[in-house]
């Protein structure tokens, strides 16, 4: 029997039909913008409070892509997205320098703080430098949670190693690979130190009973800017759509927005709203 | 003459190198009941399946009714027959349902297949199972659907393949003398393959021989069973009794034939020198105590070597001048005589009842 | 633990409050998974009768790929495909990553392997002279087929509730292809994982507990049409 020929040509027929009925017009995809984030930014909602906003007032349609922040980064650089918001300053200066991304523009802050036990094994609690409080917990050889998945989050604890001098590695120095929600579920159930940015602490506030014993740092900073794909790294970028989003992060609106977030559900805002300000005077 | 529906020439199947089947020419007439006898592995179902449409051939033509079935409009000359496998194979449905399918594949209205599907279902005594699931059947039952099934399309030519051989003995003998009675009545045309002697001669007109793959013998039931054409034919029809020698005398109606030195006269004429073989069924041999001869038989004296019961007829196992020997005597004149082993009996048969083979070099 | 049963009540009061947001990512995973089902089944079912009935050249190695299709990690599968649908890949052209064909086209590829495997299993364990007797009282082939396929009718059934469940239940490739984007490409699954992300965990527990009831659901009706037939086995004491 021909079947499994008749198989595959039924396959072909249906992936065509799928595909004539699922992809857009011409029109339809300068229509279409795609932002590449974090998922610690998803998670936080902010993004489901600006971006309908955006979208009505410009007629665009944004496809939120959150994932990892390399992915993120490398989307962009391939060109499978118009613009990025991401939280990795570091990183970021160098897909700048290498020309995949551009008009690198500050949003807001958040900031990280470090929880641990109550016990507070390793003494790091009221400690005011970040790095003094890291050096504490491994002298202490305290168990320590990290993100270990290369997150904005991940590379701001690994700058705080670096900082001070010092190469994580033993048995209490854990990698969780996983994002920050679940990386606090861990800390909590092992009773460890982690670094942790305060917009998810507050938001798993009701389990996560681990107490803040630094915060504060300038080192502790996370600063969270927008990027615009340079339109050479894919036939497809959407560049002028990309501008307007990332024009509407840095707007007054917007801006606004983004400083009473948090507030109602939290009794204080997630963000500090920070464009047009230099990242030299940042600082608390 | 009857028509011939069915014409088979220069038909060979090959599965791969092996040649399965290979029939230089078979003609199948109308009215007639056809059994396609021989050992198991020897081409009978392929036959069966060629015969009934459902195989091509690799070679070779078959004419249904003087037309070339396999380049015509082979479903509907299919439909024209049907078929009956050795298993049930009914569908898990009611016994009803399972009997009108072939009725209702072509398309017939409820009322036309109650018409002619009621009638056989009585025939077969399974009316009073139509409701049932063809799953709580016993054999029997099962094989009465699966006929009233094909007998209920009136087909033009009924095959069958060994409908009775997976049926226990009672069951077996019920429906082969019903199935016995259908065929006389209906005078359908019918061909079934069988590896059971008393099945063959019991149901068949003619019977085709089968061994590996190639007619050995066709024929009349009688000609068949007691003039087999060769050894192997022999064999197929359970002649167990075959005795080589060489003929040394003709007088015009008998021949003598001699035998590890015992001579024998056998009605027939063949050259004196003549190597042959001669066939003698075990039914017709009769042995007795006394030293009696009738003008037309042959005696030999010969020892008993076994007895071994059966329920209608004795078989005994014979030793005549060191020529094994096989009879079977009907039982109760054998308990009668009270044989027993390693008396010494007589051995009678007439010059009719044997019957010559001439073997080839 | 009472996090379970707080999920519970979530779960009664997003449903019955005609939660938006909630019944539109249901009715979308029942879209797409129907929808990639029913494109399985169209592709799988006939693939997997062909293999069992039929010889050909390249038979033995097309059942060792079905074979190996079953078991497909759907994230390996969500991942080559993004591949050829992100813009910078060979189909990107097509416009199709992140949106709900790409996820159907996903689920297609790891559905319609299980639906031919399990076929062509039913299929066999047909008596294989079941289709000679059938044409031996005149079935036509498309006849001897529908039958077949009658006969075949609970491990089809089967074939069809693994093939579903494979899909409505999978995250991996929805996520990678799909992208979880709200009102767009978001499933049960997707957003189940989302909010446990955020720590919602009521929320999580009660999406997790609606897909549970809707596969449920689709399943139990199904197994009536199936288990209709009345019991082969007899009562073994």
């Amino acid at each position: 029997m021909q079947a499994p020929i008749i198989s595959i040509g039924l396959l072909t027929l249906f992936l065509g039909l799928l595909v004539a009925t699922g992809g857009h017009s011409a029109d339809g995809a300068s229509r279409n913008v795609n932002l590449s984030t974090t998922t610690s930014t998803q998670d936080s909602g902010l993004l489901d409070a600006l971006v309908p906003l955006f979208e009505k007032q410009s007629g665009y349609s944004v496809k939120t892509i959150s994932v990892g922040t390399g992915q993120s980064l490398e989307l962009a650089a391939k060109g499978d997205a118009d613009v990025s918001l991401v939280h990795a300053p570091s990183l970021e200066k160098r897909y700048v320098a290498d020309g995949k991304l551009q008009n690198r523009r500050l949003v807001m802050y958040n900031d990280f703080v470090i929880v641990g036990p109550k016990d507070d094994s390793a003494k790091i609690a009221k400690l005011k430098s970040a790095g003094a409080a890291l050096k504490a917990i491994e002298r202490a050889s305290a168990p320590f949670i990290s993100r270990g998945d290369n997150s904005g989050t991940h590379n701001l604890e690994k700058s705080l190693w670096k900082a001070a001098g010092i190469q994580p590695s033993g048995s209490w120095y854990i990698e969780s690979g996983q994002g920050m929600g679940a990386t606090l579920g861990i800390a909590q159930e092992r009773n460890a130190y982690t670094v942790t940015d305060r917009g998810t602490y507050l938001a798993l506030e009701r389990r996560v009973t681990l107490p803040i014993l630094v915060e504060g740092d300038r080192t502790l900073l996370n600063i969270y800017s927008v990027l615009e794909v340079n339109p050479a790294n894919g036939s497809r970028v959407n560049a002028v759509g990309g501008k307007a989003f990332a024009d509407f992060m840095v707007s007054a609106q917007a801006q606004r927005l983004i400083k009473s977030f948090g507030v109602e559900k939290f009794g204080q805002p997630l963000f500090v709203p920070v464009a047009g300000k230099r990242e030299e005077d940042l600082g608390v | 003459m009857a028509a011939t529906l069915v014409s088979l020439r220069g038909v060979v199947v090959r599965y791969g190198e092996t040649v399965a089947l290979q029939i230089a020419t078979l003609d199948l007439h109308s009215g007639e009941v056809l059994a396609i006898l021989g050992p198991n592995g020897g081409g009978k179902s392929t036959l069966l399946r060629v015969m009934g449409l459902l195989q091509r051939p690799s070679d070779g033509t078959v004419m249904f009714r003087g037309k070339n079935a396999f380049e015509g409009n082979l479903l509907r000359l299919r439909r024209r027959c049907a078929t009956v496998f050795q298993e049930p194979l009914l569908l898990n449905a009611t016994v009803h349902e399972n009997a009108a399918l072939g009725l209702k594949l072509r398309g017939l209205s409820n009322h036309e297949i109650a018409r002619r599907l009621d009638p056989w279902l009585e025939r077969l005594g399974i009316t009073h199972l139509r409701g049932r699931s063809a799953r709580s059947l016993s054999g029997g039952e099962a094989q009465r659907t699966s006929l009233a099934r094909a007998l209920a399309l009136e087909p033009e030519i009924l095959f069958l393949d060994e409908p009775l051989a997976a049926l226990d003995p009672a069951t077996r003998e019920a429906l082969l003398r019903d199935f016995q009675g259908i065929l006389n009545e209906s005078k359908i045309t019918a061909v079934f393959v069988t590896h059971d002697r008393n099945e063959a001669f019991s149901l068949a007109g003619r019977i085709a021989v089968l061994h590996q793959g190639r007619v050995a013998q066709i024929g009349a039931r009688e000609d068949v069973f007691h003039r087999p054409a060769s050894e192997i034919v022999a064999d197929i029809v359970g002649i167990e009794n075959r005795l080589p020698g060489v003929v040394e005398d003709c007088d015009g109606r008998y021949v003598t034939i001699c035998v590890n030195q015992i001579r024998l006269r056998v009605a027939g004429q063949l050259t004196p020198g003549t190597r042959v073989i001669v066939c003698l069924r075990p039914e017709s041999l009769m042995i007795s105590r006394d030293n009696f001869r009738a003008s037309d038989s042959n005696r030999l004296t010969g020892i008993i070597k076994g007895v071994l019961a059966g329920l209608m007829h004795q078989r005994i196992t014979l030793e005549c001048d060191g020529l094994p020997l096989v009879a079977l005597i009907e039982r109760q004149p054998c308990v009668n005589l009270k044989l027993a082993e390693r008396e010494m009996v007589t051995i009678t048969f007439s010059f009719s009842a044997a019957h010559i083979i001439i073997t080839h070099q | 633990m009472e996090l379970i049963w707080h999920g519970v009540l979530k779960a009664v009061e997003l449903v019955f409050s005609l939660d938006v947001e909630v019944w539109s990512i249901t009715w979308r995973s029942l879209q797409i998974s129907g929808c990639a089902t029913f494109i399985s089944l169209l592709i799988g079912m006939p693939l997997g009768i062909a293999l069992a009935l039929a010889r050909f050249p390249g038979r033995g190695t097309t059942v060792a790929l079905i074979n190996t299709g079953m078991g497909l990690p759907p994230v390996v599968v969500g991942l080559f495909i993004s591949i050829f649908l992100w813009r910078s890949g060979p189909l990107g052209f097509l416009e199709l990553i992140y949106t709900p064909t790409a996820m159907i086209i996903a689920q297609v590829i790891i559905a319609f392997p299980i639906v031919a495997g399990l076929t062509m299993a039913g299929f066999q364990a047909l008596d294989p002279k079941l289709a000679l007797q059938l044409l031996g009282i005149g079935a036509s082939k498309p006849q001897l087929l529908w039958l077949l396929v009658k006969e075949a009718k609970l491990p089809l059934l089967a074939a069809v509730m693994a093939g579903f469940g494979g899909v409505i239940s999978e995250v991996g490739a929805s996520m990678m292809v799909g992208g979880n984007i709200r009102g767009e490409t978001r499933v049960l699954t997707t957003a189940t994982v989302l909010e446990t992300g955020k720590g919602n965990f009521e929320i999580a527990i009660a999406l997790g507990l609606i897909l549970l009831a809707l596969t449920f659901a689709i399943n139990f009706l199904l197994t009536r049409i199936q288990q209709r037939e009345q019991l082969r086995w007899p009562r073994l004491s």
